[in-house]
């Protein structure tokens, strides 16, 4: 096993997130590498958390713009706090 | 949402903040009362989430300081620009509302009647991974247990040790040793550096032992930690990791 790189962390950090989606306690759920069948809990597989995304914001009253998020090399745009964009 | 939680999943709560105590200049202890609490075990973690005037929000999870049948704590140490813990450690007052869900995980779990319950305790800590290890030292006096503990706790500067008055006094059986890897006090004659190998040799149970280890910190502690645990012969299920990222550099 590599070491982690230090923003990598660990899946006990999304033991909440795997509650929810879930529904059941997940971090020692064990899983095996559908490539090099590694076996391993949960809890001790590499995650890699993500900011919630960019956040452009109002210089006037910090709404929240525009937000990306970029998820299996897909890049989600959220526009919603834009009236427009020209 | 509202409406549709299901009995005994996790939902987001509205907890209420009982007590705040600062522990060092930048790390601060928050106590809760939950309405609907499960109870939690030693070493379980809880999800903390802020809700923007806008809509925006930010999730953290934070490992619970307290033992079982204790009220709810955590200890959040500030980070300059994060986005959660400045508010967290400085402007949260008792009575104030926040919303969390948990508790959270059953690997970074130790229980005196569990089957590691009756071996050598290895507790390693990097800067505040001191945190679920204190539930954990909490845990093993509430249960008038007598396995034989060593907490080696990494830290840069004695001021910067959390829950100070309570690891200086060592109850039986445990033994609490610093490494203050940046500023050390005139006269100190502990260690002053980054953990290593002989560091661990010196410090860790004897594997013909049986103990079983549990480390957090930073990624580079517990990734640096494990890897000797492994080389003086402790089976890599018996290091148990928790690894919160970059933050901090103990």
């Amino acid at each position: 096993m590599k070491p982690l790189e230090d923003r990598v962390v660990d899946g006990n950090a999304i033991g909440g997130m795997l509650i929810e989606l879930f529904g059941t306690e997940m971090t020692t759920a064990v899983g095996t590498c559908g490539v090099c069948g590694t076996v391993g809990q949960v809890a001790e597989m590499a995650v890699y958390l993500p900011k919630l995304g960019t956040v452009v914001r109002c210089r006037v009253c910090d709404n929240v713009l525009m937000v990306f998020v970029e998820v299996r090399g897909v890049t989600c745009v959220d526009l919603h706090g834009l009236a427009q964009l020209a | 949402m509202e409406g549709t939680a299901v009995r005994g999943r996790l939902t987001w709560q509205t907890a209420t903040v009982s007590a705040v105590m600062d522990e060092t200049p930048t790390v601060r202890t928050l106590s809760f009362q939950v309405p609907d609490w499960a109870g939690h075990r030693a070493g379980q973690h809880l999800d903390i989430r802020l809700t923007a005037d806008d809509g925006y929000r930010a999730e953290r999870s934070y490992s619970i300081a307290s033992a079982p049948g204790e009220p709810v704590a955590i200890t959040v140490e500030r980070l300059d620009d994060g986005e959660v813990s400045p508010y967290l450690t400085q402007d949260v007052q008792p009575g104030d509302e926040i919303e969390l869900r948990g508790p959270i995980g059953g690997y970074f779990v130790w229980e005196p009647a569990g089957p590691d319950g009756a071996t050598p305790l290895l507790l390693l800590a990097g800067g505040s991974g001191v945190v679920p290890l204190r539930a954990m030292l909490r845990l093993r006096a509430q249960a008038g247990s007598s396995v034989p503990v060593r907490l080696l706790y990494s830290v840069r500067s004695l001021p910067e040790v959390i829950y100070r008055s309570e690891l200086d006094h060592e109850a039986d059986g445990v033994q609490v040793i610093y490494t203050l890897t940046r500023q050390q006090p005139p006269g100190w004659t502990g260690y002053a550096r980054r953990v290593d190998q002989q560091m661990m040799t010196e410090v860790a149970w004897p594997e013909a032992q049986a103990p079983v280890a549990y480390v957090c910190g930073p990624t580079n502690f517990v990734e640096a930690v494990a890897a000797d645990l492994v080389a003086l012969g402790y089976p890599p299920q018996r290091v148990k990791t928790e690894r919160f990222g970059a933050t901090g550099t103990p």
